[in-house]
């Protein structure tokens, strides 16, 4: 398969994160520990590889960082020291902030029987 | 640690109020009988809930700096929270302003309607509280919890990332000691560290339940009564989302157990799984 490279992309994603993603060594030590990996179509360690290759369109169209809820389990074990979890925010962020929401306020039938900072959270994460 | 001569400076948080208000009761009680009241700030904000990561991400620390600077106006260094998020957020945000002069001057430049955050206050949990009174709580044990056998719970946001985390980040043990002082059987269970799922219960409810159930799963097979935790989004999640769930494990926050062992009846009102069975050797 022939992969759009998007090189800004990469620079975005470490420059919204601070890390840099080309530390990681595909060890999988994140994906090993995450407690989310069997909801997620792509191992976190695979979404920084595709980051090194430029791949945002494929990025995209994967739910990995939709699904990592910030719980930093990878971050304080990578042996790399690379704090994955603000990877995956900048990932998130790169599409939310062209104003994408990926929760819909007006499909929650739930809301009243929801804690407040679960909306809060929620919000925080997937809202641009 | 915190010496306040009246007691200790409090921030409460959105959920404390109301959906986790068995928590509040429970806290405030219990360190009433400590001797050290809680006394809620005089004004507070919102803290946002979970961390904004990015490096630009000023804008989403204000609410958190805010209620740092709520606490430096009533003269107070010290801050304590309950809720695991809240604890978080405050934290993660009182260190980014410490360790990044030029942002807390971009800060101060925006709050122009507020006098400088100098970055002196020191946030805690109320846990590390607990940590420094042994003895005190030892002394007020006046129904030991025998024969309890509690599955303690941390979840993420005590633990993590690193440098917030209240107790070693793999193997916690700080409510573990609290339990043992109130006489408890605790049992280390190893999904005691894993998330629940967070704020996923908002729009992916089946998420959490795949997590719930491996938590309680293993809980059950532990021979856990009762789980004990601080978190008000994992004591929702862990309670709410056993539902479909063949087990139906009590999910109590911690000052719930500390108190009724003190002898006294605080929060236990709002449970979906109601504790009262699991706790009636306990209860008058």
């Amino acid at each position: 398969m022939k992969v759009k490279r998007d090189l800004e992309f990469l620079e975005k994603v470490e420059e919204l994160s601070g890390e840099s993603v080309n530390a990681c060594i595909r060890c999988g030590t994140c994906s090993a520990g995450c407690p989310f990996v069997e909801e997620m179509d792509v191992l976190p360690e695979r979404i920084f590889k595709r980051i090194v290759l430029g791949d945002r369109e494929g990025i995209m169209k994967n739910n990995t960082m939709w699904i990592c809820a910030a719980c930093f389990t990878c971050s304080v074990r990578c042996p790399r020291d690379i704090d994955i979890a603000k990877i995956m925010e900048a990932v998130r962020l790169t599409l939310l902030r062209e104003d994408i929401d990926m929760v819909d306020l007006d499909g929650l039938d739930n809301i009243e029987e929801l804690p407040q900072l679960a909306v809060v959270g929620c919000f925080r994460k997937e809202t641009g | 640690m915190i010496q306040m001569e009246d007691g200790y400076l409090y921030y409460p948080g959105c959920t404390l109020k109301t959906k986790a208000s068995d928590y509040e009761e429970s806290s405030k009680k219990v360190m009433e009988a400590l001797g050290k009241p809680l006394v809620e700030m005089d004004n507070w904000y919102c803290c946002g809930a979970v961390q904004s990561l990015a490096t630009d991400d000023i804008m989403h620390q204000i609410a958190a700096v805010r209620t740092m600077l709520c606490a430096q106006e009533q003269g107070e260094r010290e801050l304590v929270t309950l809720c695991d998020m809240c604890y978080n957020v405050l934290k993660q945000a009182n260190k980014r302003m410490k360790e990044k002069p030029d942002e807390l001057e971009t800060m101060n430049e925006f709050l122009d309607e507020d006098p400088d955050y100098e970055g002196q206050v020191e946030v805690h949990h109320i846990f590390e509280l607990f940590r420094d009174m042994k003895d005190e709580i030892k002394k007020l044990v006046k129904k030991p919890l025998d024969g309890l056998n509690v599955v303690t719970y941390y979840g993420c946001m005590l633990l993590r990332p690193n440098h917030v985390s209240i107790d070693n980040t793999e193997d916690p043990m700080i409510m573990e000691d609290i339990l043992e002082l109130l006489g408890a059987n605790t049992i280390v269970n190893p999904k005691r560290t894993e998330c629940c799922g967070s704020y996923h219960t908002v729009n992916r409810g089946d998420i959490v339940e795949n997590r719930v159930e491996e938590i309680v799963a293993r809980a059950a097979e532990d021979g856990a009564d009762v789980i004990a935790l601080s978190c008000p989004l994992c004591q929702f999640n862990l309670d709410y989302h056993q539902r479909v769930s063949d087990h139906k494990i009590p999910v109590l926050y911690l000052t719930e157990l500390m108190a009724l062992s003190f002898g006294m009846e605080a929060g236990l009102k709002k449970h979906k799984i109601n504790p009262r069975g699991a706790l009636k050797d306990f209860l008058e």
